[in-house]
Parts: structure tokens; sequence; C-alpha cells
């Protein structure tokens, strides 16, 4: 997702940078550069457009022109404009007056509502709420069926009442959950053109009938031009709260989300990444807009590794890496502790491109290497283990049979620990040291 | 003097709205312009604008730029040529981006074994209930592999639409081998004397390396029990999809050498321009178009009437 908006727009702003002087053609020339890259993320023309000629004219105002870095004004104005189009806040679930708080999601067909829905509902449990949801989809054949089965293999309460109408379908589960307790009550509904005015009539009253406090647009991250027209019949016939957008684990360029934002000018509040239901998280438009940017999401990978990583774990190892006494055992744990904090290209996509990490994007570790990356280091001698130098051709022979591994890969992995090594005296120095201060680990 | 800078928040979003439907009225206007029998010659500024439609019906840049590069060459030496010889042009140039026509169905092995593949949400088993329709009313007898073992259901949405498309379905509960399910339906077709066989598959996003190598896996499976087998596989691709679907065909065609396209949900406002390019680029024909939720909104790819749609 946005990788490649964003080594592309990288490029440009790297020629921009080191300029003393920006001259109206390459102004011009690095503009178009710019659009192409928008463009090619799907983000809609008209939206390239205004960005294109906003840039345009504050680049070429007599402030930038005038100042001693007018390629660095530049990257800052682009940054800028970035970040406002994706907005700059962190939204929040609006909480309804009385309980429960109704949330409703609507969309396209396939953009995934259903499974929306259970991973919504999921993460709010895991934040200490009682949901319970309801689908209104009497259309799609099983639709309803599937919202149960996501809620058996969930955990979460389902609400399948024997009316066939949405709107009943509804307020019935409202009012289980007002006399249950559930709070808040999601609820799915069928996948709908924008285009068909009767579903579109009847989303308006499933809306009005439940008093929807939430109305979340759920939308494909894939989704090309038509995202603006889509995005904007649905907030001209409902009050959208917000967007969620899914299958942002996809290499998509994801320029659906500028558009949208854009258009509904709601902020997009969570996305959906992955098969897993676990997979969901809340959106951080100045995170999202850094890492097209090329700074990287690390706070999201130190969340990420806070949730899978305690708090011993993360202290001995900072305690080493200051040390500088790396071994192989950490090396392992390493491994194993990487594995938790779910896919690698997810992991290694959060990490800021270029600098410290240049080239790590390309580093293809697949998980299955991990599985041999872990046989190979359990085959050696804690001896071993300890002084990684003490490993020669017999010992490595050894340790490829043991491991049922080749030669050649034993060798493989003794030069990624030793690289890992390196980076990690990197690290010490310079990035990590500064701001692991900063981010309080806990420990 | 700093005029841009206090007065510019508050109404940001208004105003690129405003100059979004602004874009959009002053396009169609320029468009019936542009593309009327008229003989003026064709403006830069209508070229742009032009440009611009394609961009917006998901063509992409490569193809949209070059597109209208040969209508600048259109008037090669001479003076630009007029917007009506343009509208000629462009709709041939478009038309030969797809292969000619005179494809049809033509089935040599028993059961015609077909591997409908995709993305998640494109509607993959939608398109199967409408395929099996559609062979049932040629009077071919079809069995369906419900071998997307992983969605919630999915079995479930498959078994309604086979019973309004009379075909039968082999399925098995969920979370078994998706090659499992197919082995079994592939047996049961060959016992049967079936004619086609069509096997569902779960969504699967192109990156996903597992999933890729799990589809692939039931290609193999199904090579096994049926010589040349599977004979077609279908990537289902939505309308809506933007520059991704080329990168999508592109990895799945690599992965299963992909024998035709379905694009479904033309239905709406999206033009899905991005098979123009996969057409082009990467030589994958496409097959059918799907436009509604009927059994019979399933019709094969006519390159004229989407060619028009993309115009008009």
């Amino acid at each position: 997702m946005f990788e490649n908006l964003s080594s592309r727009l990288q490029k440009i702003m790297r020629d921009l940078k080191g300029e003393g002087r920006v001259s109206k053609a390459h102004l011009n020339a690095s503009l178009r550069q710019i659009r192409i890259a928008l463009l090619e993320a799907d983000v809609h023309f008209g939206v390239v457009k205004s960005f294109i000629s906003g840039i345009r004219e504050k680049a070429l105002g007599q402030e930038v022109m005038r100042s001693l870095t007018p390629g660095q004004q530049v990257v800052k104005i682009v940054n800028e404009e970035l970040t406002r189009l994706l907005g700059s806040e962190t939204a929040e679930l609006t909480k309804g007056v009385r309980r429960p708080t109704v949330i409703v999601l609507v969309g396209l067909q396939g953009s995934g509502k259903t499974t929306t829905t259970g991973k919504l509902a999921r993460w709010l449990q895991a934040k200490g709420r009682r949901p319970l949801m309801v689908s209104t989809d009497v259309r799609r054949p099983a639709a309803i069926r599937q919202l149960s089965v996501v809620g058996s293999a969930i955990g979460i309460e389902v609400e399948d009442p024997p009316a066939r109408d949405p709107v009943r379908r509804a307020r019935t589960a409202r009012k289980r959950a007002a006399n249950m307790a559930f709070d808040p009550l999601i609820v799915d509904t069928a996948g709908r053109l924008h285009v068909d005015d009767e579903l579109m009539t009847e989303l308006q009253e499933i809306v009005a009938g439940v008093g929807a406090h939430e109305i979340l647009l759920v939308a494909d991250a894939m989704t090309g031009q038509d995202a603006v027209r889509s995005a904007r019949s649905f907030g001209d016939r409902l009050d959208l709260s917000g967007v969620v957008l899914t299958k942002m684990d996809g290499d998509a360029r994801g320029g659906a989300a500028l558009s949208i934002r854009t258009v509904t000018g709601k902020p997009i509040k969570f996305i959906g990444t992955g098969e897993d239901y676990g997979a969901f998280e809340t959106f951080h438009p100045e995170r999202m807009a850094g890492r097209i940017l090329g700074q990287g999401d690390v706070l999201r990978l130190i969340e990420k590794a806070q949730a899978a990583v305690t708090p011993q774990d993360s202290r001995e190892m900072l305690q080493k890496i200051q040390r500088d006494e790396f071994t192989l055992d950490d090396f392992r744990a390493q491994v194993r502790q990487l594995r938790k904090l779910g896919p690698l290209e997810q992991v290694l996509g959060m990490l800021p491109q270029g600098g410290l990490f240049k080239g790590m994007g390309k580093v293809q570790v697949q998980e299955k290497q991990l599985d041999a990356m872990e046989a190979i280091i359990n085959s050696m001698t804690p001896l071993e283990r300890a002084n990684p130098r003490i490993i020669k051709g017999s010992r490595r022979r050894r340790i490829a049979r043991g491991s049922g591994r080749r030669v050649s890969d034993v060798n493989r992995l003794l030069k990624q620990y030793l690289q890992t090594r390196t980076m990690m005296k990197r690290m010490k120095r310079g990035f990590l040291g500064r701001s692991m201060d900063r981010i309080n680990f806990p420990v | 003097m700093n005029p841009s800078k206090p007065k510019e928040r508050p109404g940001y979003f208004g105003r690129l709205k405003r100059a979004l439907q602004s874009t959009r009225r002053e396009l169609s206007r320029r468009m019936n312009e542009l593309l009327g029998p008229r003989e003026s010659p064709i403006s830069p500024e209508q070229l742009e604008e032009l440009e611009y439609l394609l961009i917006g019906a998901d063509l992409g840049v490569e193809t949209s730029e070059s597109l209208v590069a040969k209508i600048r060459q259109g008037g090669r030496g001479k003076r630009p040529i007029s917007s009506g010889q343009a509208r000629k042009l462009l709709a041939s140039e478009l038309l030969e981006l797809f292969e000619a026509p005179g494809w049809r169905e033509e089935w040599v092995a028993k059961p015609h074994v077909v591997l409908v593949v995709g993305v998640n949400g494109v509607g993959k088993t939608t398109t199967i209930g409408k395929l099996a329709h559609r062979y049932a009313r040629a009077g071919k007898s079809a069995i369906v592999s419900a071998s997307d073992t992983f969605r919630a259901a999915a079995v479930e949405q498959l078994s309604v639409w086979c019973r309004r498309s009379r075909a039968e379905l082999i399925m098995q509960r969920g979370g078994t081998d998706p090659a499992a399910v197919l082995h079994d339906a592939l047996q049961a077709a060959k016992a049967r004397n079936k004619d086609v066989l069509l096997a569902d598959t779960a969504g699967r996003l192109h990156t996903k390396r597992n999933l890729m190598e799990e589809v692939k896996k039931m290609a193999r499976v199904a090579g096994r029990l049926v010589p040349g087998a599977p004979h077609d596989v279908y990537l289902v691709l939505d309308a809506t999809t933007g520059q991704n679907g080329l990168i999508q065909a592109r990895e799945f065609l690599t992965t299963l050498g992909v024998t035709g396209i379905v694009v479904t949900k033309l239905d709406g406002t999206a033009k899905g321009g991005i098979v123009a390019a996969i057409a082009s680029q990467l030589k994958i024909p496409i097959r059918f178009v799907g436009t509604g939720e009927g059994l019979d909104d399933l019709a094969p790819f006519d390159r004229q009437t989407f060619v028009d749609s993309i115009l008009g």
C-alpha cells in the first residue's frame, strides 16, 4: 500500500531538495512527475488538478523563490498539502448519548462490509465494549448467514430476527441491544451501486429507523477513478461520519483514499489490513502522510512491537544492543518476535524508506525462510550460538546436516546475522538511540 | 503581503469539492463539443480534456497519453484535425486495443474445467452462478465446485446460485483444502459425464504468496485428473478497480496463465477502463461482462459497446 506512490514521490522530492534555485521549468517538470505519480496511484484527476495547481501557486510565490533553499521549500509545500488532503487528526468513533450507540456500515458490493462489521466488532470488544451485530442484507444470497458465521468465529453475538425487512431487522436488534446492555450495535447493510435509487432510499430508511450515530462508508483501497463518484453519491444521500478503507494489504497505491477523503470531507477512521479478523487498525493520517513521503510509520511498528514483545524482552534486548552483545541466541529470539508482529512484508513496509533502512524493503524474507533460520540456529551448540566466530567449515557442515539444510543456507544465515548486528550498531548510534528515549518503551 | 496563508484553511474542502463538480460538468460539456461532428480544429485544451476523460475512465496515464498523442499526430503536417475526426480516430484506436472478435467457446475436453479466480469482493461467486446458468441454457450440463472454503458462508451463497441455475454443486465443510473439494468435483464430473466444471475459489490478493500457491495447487490437481485442465482460467475483475487491476492481472497471469477476463459491476458509473490496458499490454482477452444481480446479467464482451460507453 502506498509504497509505490511514495517511492516515486520521494525520488521527485530528492531531486528537488538539493536545488539551490528552482527554475520555473524545473518546477513544472517536477509537478508533472508528481501529477503522473498521483494519477497512476488512482487519485481522482480532479483532486490531482487542484493539488498540483495549489502547489504551483504557492511554490511560485515570492517567499519560496527568495528563500535560501527553494527546493526544500517546495518539498515542504508538497508535504503540507498532502497532509491536508489526508486530514491531520486521528478520528474517534462517535458515542451516542443513549445506549446503544448505533454504527451503520454502508458501501458498494464487494467492498468488504460484512468482514469489516466483524473486524470492527472485535476491535471494539478488545476495547472493553460489548458489541452486537445485525445484518440487514436480505438481498445477497447467504449474506445474513455469513455474518452469523463471522460472529461465531470471533465470538461476538449476532442478532438474527425473523423479519425480512431491513429496517425492522435493524430496529429489533436495537431493542435487543438496549434490553441486554449490548453496546454498540453494528449494522451491516446490503451492498449497492450508488446509482441504484431504490436501494439508496432503503439505506436512508435504515439509518433513520435505527437512529444511527455513526455511518461509515466502507471502500475498497483498490478503487480507481470511480471512487469519487460513488463516495459522493453516498455522501449526498447519507450523513456519513467516516470512512473505512479495506484491502490495504494489497499493493494498490491507494489514491482512492485521497479522493474519498477529499470528496466526502470525512475522515478515514479505520483500515483493514488482512484476511485475519484482527487485521484492523485505527487510521493515523499524519503517519500516513509521513509514510507516503518516506518518513515511515515507525510509530505503528512500535505499537505492534509493544503488543508482541514483553517489557522484559525489550529491556534485555535494549541492553544487549547497547552493550554490543548481540548473539545468535538473541538473533533467534528476534526471529521469533518478528513472527509475532504479523506478515513480514507489512512489517518492512512500516520502516522508513531510504537512509538507515535503505533497500530493506527489497529484502525478500519469506515466512518459510524464518522456519529454516530457526531450524539452523537450533542445530548449533550453545557455545556456537554465543560465539558465532568459531563456526567454521566443519561446524557449518554439521549444522547443515542437523537442520536438514545446505551449507550455503547456513552461510547465508550467518551473513544475515552479521548484517543485523551491524544494523544494530548503527541503530545504537543513530535513529533508535535517539527515538528510543522518546518512545518510552515499557522498560 | 501575505495573501494565501490565513484564509486558506476554512473552505478548503468546500472549494475542492466545487472544483471537482465543475470539472465534471465542464468535462461532459466539453466532451459533447469535442466529440460532436464539428468541423473546427481541435484545440490543445480539448486534447487535455480528452486525456482527462480517458484517465477518468481508468485507462491509466500511459494508455491515455499515447491515445491522445495519436490524435495529436492525426493532423500530421497539415492543420490539426477536426473534433469530428478526432472522435472517429479515438474510437478506432480504442477498438484496436482489444483483440478482434471471433471468439467462440469451444470445448474439446469433457469436462471442460474452468477455474474462476480474483481478489476479494470482485464477484466471483455471482459470476459462477451466471456462467452456470448460461451453460445450462446452452444445453450443457454443469457441475460447480464450492472450493471457496475460506470466506464465511461462501458455500451457502453459491448453493443459492446453483439452485437458481440448476447446476449440481459439490461441497464439503468449510475450512477444508480447496484442492480436495475440487478433486471431488472433478471425479463427480467425470463419473456423471458433465460437460463443464466451474470451480469457485476464495478471493485472494495477488500479493499473498501462500494463497497464490494454494490456487496453483488447485490447477495442478485439476490437470492430474483431467488432461489439459484447467482449460480456462477466468480472472474476475471489478469495474471499479483502478490501476491495480493491471498488476492483479499480471500476477494471476504469471501464476496461473489466465485465459480470459470477466469484468463485473459495469452497471454502475465505473467504466472499467483498466481492462483496455490489460487487453493491450498483457494480451489477455476480455470474455464476459457482468451488469447486474440477475441470472442473465452476463454477456459476452463486445468491444464496440465497451468503447462507446467510455466515450459516451
